[in-house]
């Protein structure tokens, strides 16, 4: 074989000093060789962009420290070399792309300017010939009217261009190899498409190898050539891409697979990976994915596991790959699955019918703030849940999905149009009558983070809802119905006298559902609950979720841009684009029979794991237009591939097929 | 029987110390208020910043206990009559300094006055000297030759007793964390002496021995010299700096009490509510903001003149009448300093209002009252903080200035400003009366530069950027 051209060994990285210090690398070795593409699998804290940094020497300072192993890029030792020689590496040799596009490029330089400074940096190159090289990348990243853009600053660009932008300043320094960490996290799924094709199609033209960080087993399907995934600060496993999806080795990476949420699933509760990731600032004398392995077993506490290797270049770190040690079988039992009803018959009766619902924002402009336009976020939405159903309203990131679920709730006034919650009309509703209604419906927050005040312990901030809606008469019944809604969430009733931040992710968003539940909705509307949370995470609460669903009866709105989480919980599910639901219809019927050729170019674009059924991704050209200025006719019809003439003059009327409507001149 | 006095801002001192004293012991309940204060006291600097700031402070209170003496009553009915001049606590605890008054000018430690003057002798014979100073080098009489050797003498004895007091003080330290931590005492004062513990002791021990060393050579010296020299009107000039601190602490503290109300309530008020109410608000502060605040200031102190001067009955006596006017003077300072924090606070709860737990606490149907005071207010408090503590130091200097264009303090009044008002003219004579203006800015110094390193720790400590996650 040949030299590999970036070779990690025995890596270990320390943060911080003394007792508290922690070790988010831990002894990472491994091999990326010309051309491939490499992908770094793992979940949130174990280790993958610090793995990154520490490549190019960028730890954050000065709390970050190599303190073992070595880095060689054709040979050369990278931790060895002076700072000064450093930079000649980065940028030149190994090239990065970030998560954020929006804060990874400087603000206030123009395009050119950004991309120029790489050039000059690495090539000496000024003038006339830069700008033409400029000119080259960004057409080569596919910007379309380079000229423009090359004057361009970063704010008058959109999500996805940006991210172009930074992969083609990765670009200019020509690298033999680029780190891309996270790079389509940030986008949604049609400009992830457009994303990764480009970088597939950059590596095809430049032979380049990719490294590429990521926590989403679809883009890993898609994209690389071999698999790494990582725990606690090591490398679990390895193997090539067919071996990985075919037949995982580790369990961690088998339980990875087994909570991804998808239609099949729909019956029984997703399989869940228990307690978290240990902490790091410890030493481990055993496995350290044991306490959370179902497979594990007593020898596993007591002997770190080896790199153990099976057939065709796959490693695993588990002691179930090693035959000289004796496994008991016993271990590995049937699991038991729990079966969760998914069916929910819709009886009829509406719990909340929205009708024509329409937000405008007025865009002030001038010194007396005159109304200048409007923002068009919701223009028009119309939907029924029936009791006890899960409504799911799917969308791309600025097509007004969150702004539907606010005007419900009225903490955004609706422009026009009615919500009727059973047969009030909610925006007749005004001060205290709207106060008092409003433990009827609830709101679950995307970020877990922010979504509760971090100078109030759990338990108040559980209460805080009771005592406003006059639920439980004693402060001692309100402590009893938390401690009780504690259990309900899955933690423990003695953690309500902490404060939010000693809580993990998952625990939060638990909490946070528990202070729903407190006022005994009816009705929750769930914004992108599991987005900010691991994939294993995210199986918690979704079981959670449908558990609750199953023995309260709740009816959720689940607002979301992941189909496969919509696949596995939802009765029916609303496609929006652009402020208006261009397709509604019962989920089996819309995930497999799309009508509207947006839902179609969605779906294709969800990077998918099974390798063997490769489908065509419907590319979507462009962004998304600014609700601000809607384009004429149907919205869709400058990204549509399938346009006609009659789509630019007006906005298509509803087709009903059966309970499926959909609003498109295809269908009429 | 003395007839205690409380002026106004003595009422607002004590009001502020116990309101200090009441959030100390909350915060202590309180560990996410607690967690950022321990942060402060573990750096040297700010443990050593507030040691001197305490000193500052307990002179400051000491001076604002004031009461009236009764005269001796003549006998013949039982009203008593009380002096005219008011007293503070800190006027009796440094005694002779208050009233060892000299002629004019003296140089610090000098046993003559500054200035040559006709001296008639005994045998009627009139000379051209330096005449011998009343209470200046007293004890040494005649012998003004063994001075420095009494002064040296005083300060090694001042010394002596400096390290025997540190001493007594590390083992109380000691006793009283040995029965905290529930370990021999023995071992503790090891730990400090190594600073091994959070808190740095060790910094904290040495620079309460270098006030101790300061007091006591005060007390060793001031009494026989006057270590800062005298003033025009021969006071002692270390006794007027010490009588300045009080004045300093109140422009610099009650003026924020004053303005923190305003500022914390409108601008919470205007970043929540938004629409007209913000529109207002921005309106009333930069209309504010725009005139210049000098002027305010003066025009406000002019009116304020005139008004005394119309109702001068109403006071009974100078000191009250001069506390009238520094009070007026906190309050237009306040009027015009309050812009900065509310425009801060606005922003700051504009963005607060669009936080997913203020929205979770709205589609609760709580009351927008509570959610000011429970969810707004307590996220914006580091940010008041940090802006109190940081306007302090301003707010110092900024009496001196004033006082020094004329529309600060009253000139009856002791201030730094004063201080440095007296002494300007006297920086063109020849040789130089300088002491006045050194002690002034050494003191002034002192104060400002342990307030701002403290602040800077308080910053630092509460910076959301550098707080731990």
């Amino acid at each position: 074989m040949t030299q590999a051209l970036l070779k990690l060994d025995n890596l270990g990285v320390r943060l911080g000093h003394g007792k508290g210090a922690i070790r988010p690398v831990d002894g990472v070795s491994l091999e990326i060789h010309k051309g491939e593409t490499y992908s770094l699998l793992g979940e949130s804290g174990c280790g993958k962009s610090m793995t990154a940094l520490s490549i190019l020497r960028l730890l954050p300072q000065p709390a970050g420290q190599i303190t073992q192993g070595h880095v060689y890029l054709d040979g050369e030792d990278l931790t060895l070399l002076p700072e000064s020689d450093m930079r000649r590496i980065r940028g030149r040799r190994i090239s990065m792309i970030f998560q954020e596009p929006m804060t990874s490029l400087n603000p206030v330089l123009t395009v050119g300017d950004q991309i120029g400074e790489v050039l000059q940096q690495h090539h000496a190159m000024k003038g006339r010939a830069a700008q033409d090289r400029v000119l080259e990348l960004l057409d080569a990243v596919g910007i379309p009217d380079t000229k423009r853009r090359y004057r361009e600053y970063p704010h008058q660009l959109s999500g996805g261009m940006k991210q172009r932008v930074m992969i083609s300043i990765a670009l200019a320094g020509e690298p033999d190899l680029l780190i891309a960490d996270e790079p389509t996290t940030a986008l949604d799924v049609t400009i992830q498409a457009q994303v990764l094709e480009l970088l597939q199609k950059l590596q095809q033209d430049t032979g380049m190898a990719i490294l590429l960080i990521t926590h989403d087993l679809g883009i890993v399907a898609g994209m690389a050539d071999r698999v790494a995934v990582m725990y606690a600060g090591q490398l679990v496993e390895e193997a090539s891409r067919d071996r990985f999806f075919g037949s995982a080795s580790h369990p961690y990476s088998r339980k990875l697979f087994e909570s991804l949420p998808d239609v099949h699933k729909r019956e029984h509760a997703l399989d869940t990976i228990p307690g978290t990731v240990p902490a790091l600032n410890r030493d481990f004398d055993g496995c350290r994915f044991e306490d959370r392995c179902d497979v594990a077993w007593d020898y596993c506490r007591s002997h770190v596991p080896g790199w153990n290797s099976s057939a065709d270049g796959q490693h695993a770190r588990c002691h179930r790959l090693d035959e000289s040690i004796p496994a008991p079988r016993s271990a590995v039992t049937a699991k038991q699955v729990e079966t969760i009803s998914s069916s929910h018959e819709s009886r009829g009766d509406h719990l909340l019918r929205v009708s024509d619902l329409k937000v405008h924002f007025p865009i002030h402009k001038g010194v007396f703030k005159r109304i200048a336009g409007y923002v068009y976020a919701v223009d028009g939405v119309s939907l029924a849940i029936p009791q006890g159903c899960t409504q799911a309203l799917v969308g791309e990131s600025g097509c007004g999905k969150t702004t539907v679920g606010k005007a419900i709730l009225q903490l955004l006034k609706p422009t026009d149009g009615s919500v009727q919650f059973e047969d009030i009309e909610l925006t007749k509703l005004k001060g205290e009558a709207l106060r008092k209604k409003r433990s009827d419906f609830q709101f679950i927050f995307q970020d877990p983070f922010s979504s509760m005040n971090p100078r109030m312990m759990v338990g108040d901030i559980v209460e805080e809802g009771m005592i406003a809606q006059g639920i439980g008469k004693t402060r001692q019944q309100r402590r009893a119905r938390v401690d009780e809604l504690f259990e309900q969430v899955g933690l423990s009733p003695e953690q309500t006298q902490r404060y939010p931040h000693e809580f993990s992710g998952g625990q939060r968003q638990r909490i946070c559902i528990a202070r729903t539940l407190a006022v005994d909705p009816r009705l929750v509307i769930c914004d992108e609950p599991t987005s900010a949370l691991d994939v294993s995470v995210q199986a918690q609460i979704l079981n959670l979720l449908k558990e609750l669903q199953n023995t309260l009866g709740l009816s959720y709105l689940f607002i979301t841009h992941n189909l496969s989480v919509v696949s596995y919980l939802a009765d029916r599910v609303a496609v929006m684009y652009l402020g208006r639901i261009v397709e509604e219809g019962p989920v089996a019927d819309v995930l497999e029979r799309p009508l509207h050729p947006y839902t179609e170019a969605l779906l294709s674009a969800v990077p998918v794991i099974d390798t063997a059924s490769k489908r065509e991704i419907i590319r979507l050209e462009g962004d998304i237009p600014s609700p601000a200025t809607p384009p004429a006719g149907c919205h869709f019809h400058p990204r549509c591939p399938r346009a006609m003439d009659a789509c630019q003059d007006s906005y298509p009327p509803e087709t009903a097929s059966g309970d499926h409507t959909v609003r498109c001149f295809l269908h009429q | 029987m003395i007839k205690p006095v409380i002026l106004w801002t003595d009422m607002l001192i004590f009001l502020l110390t116990a309101v200090v004293v009441m959030f100390i012991f909350y915060a202590r309940s309180k560990p996410h208020i607690r967690a950022p204060w321990q942060r402060v006291f573990t750096g040297k600097v700010a443990s050593a910043s507030v040691v001197v700031l305490l000193a500052f402070v307990l002179v400051g209170l000491l001076d604002s206990l004031h009461f009236r003496l009764p005269l001796a009553s003549n006998g013949d009915n039982d009203e008593i009559h009380y002096a005219g001049e008011v007293m503070s606590a800190l006027d009796t605890l440094v005694g002779p300094l208050r009233t060892q008054v000299e002629k004019t000018y003296s140089a610090p430690f000098a046993a003559h006055l500054f200035a040559r003057e006709t001296i008639e002798l005994a045998d009627g014979s009139q000379i051209r000297d330096y005449p011998r100073l009343l209470y200046g080098a007293r004890s040494l009489g005649d012998a003004v030759d063994g001075k420095t050797r009494d002064i040296l003498l005083r300060s090694l004895l001042a010394f002596a007793e400096m390290l025997l007091a540190s001493a007594l003080i590390l083992l109380l330290i000691a006793y009283w964390l040995a029965r905290r931590h529930e370990r021999p005492v023995r071992v503790l004062i090891q730990d400090i002496l190594q600073d091994k513990l959070t808190i740095p002791w060790r910094t904290v021990l040495f620079m309460l021995s270098l006030l101790l060393l300061l007091l006591l050579l005060a007390i060793n010296l001031a009494g026989a010299y006057h270590v800062l020299g005298t003033d025009k009107v021969g006071q002692d000039v270390f006794y007027l700096t010490l009588k300045s601190i009080r004045t300093g602490l109140v422009i610099g503290t009650l003026t924020t009490l004053i303005m923190l109300p305003f500022a914390i309530f409108m601008g919470i008020v205007a970043g929540y509510a938004r629409g007209w109410i913000d529109d207002v608000v921005q309106y009333i502060y930069t209309t504010l903001n725009s005139i210049p605040g000098v002027l305010l200031i003066a025009a406000a102190i002019l009116m304020l003149q005139v008004f005394i001067a119309n109702h001068s009955d109403s006071f009974e006596t100078t000191v009250e009448r001069a506390d009238i006017r520094l009070l007026f003077l906190c309050i237009i300072l306040g009027i015009t300093s309050w812009t900065g924090l509310c425009r801060l606070l606005r922003g700051e709860s504009l963005k607060l209002r669009e936080a997913e737990y203020i929205q979770a606490a709205v589609s609760f149907g709580v009351a927008h009252r509570k959610i000011i005071t429970r969810h707004i207010l307590p996220n914006v408090m580091h940010v008041v903080l940090i802006t109190v503590v940081l306007d302090f130091s301003g707010l110092v200097l900024a009496e001196a200035v004033l006082s020094y264009v004329g529309v600060g303090v009253d000139p009856t009044m002791n201030s730094w400003g004063n201080m440095i008002n007296g002494a300007r003219l006297e920086m063109a004579r020849e040789p130089v009366v300088w002491w006045s203006l050194l002690a002034a800015f050494l003191f002034m110094f002192i104060l400002v530069l342990a307030a701002n390193l403290f602040s800077d720790a308080v910053r630092d400590a509460f910076d959301p950027r550098t707080r731990d996650r």
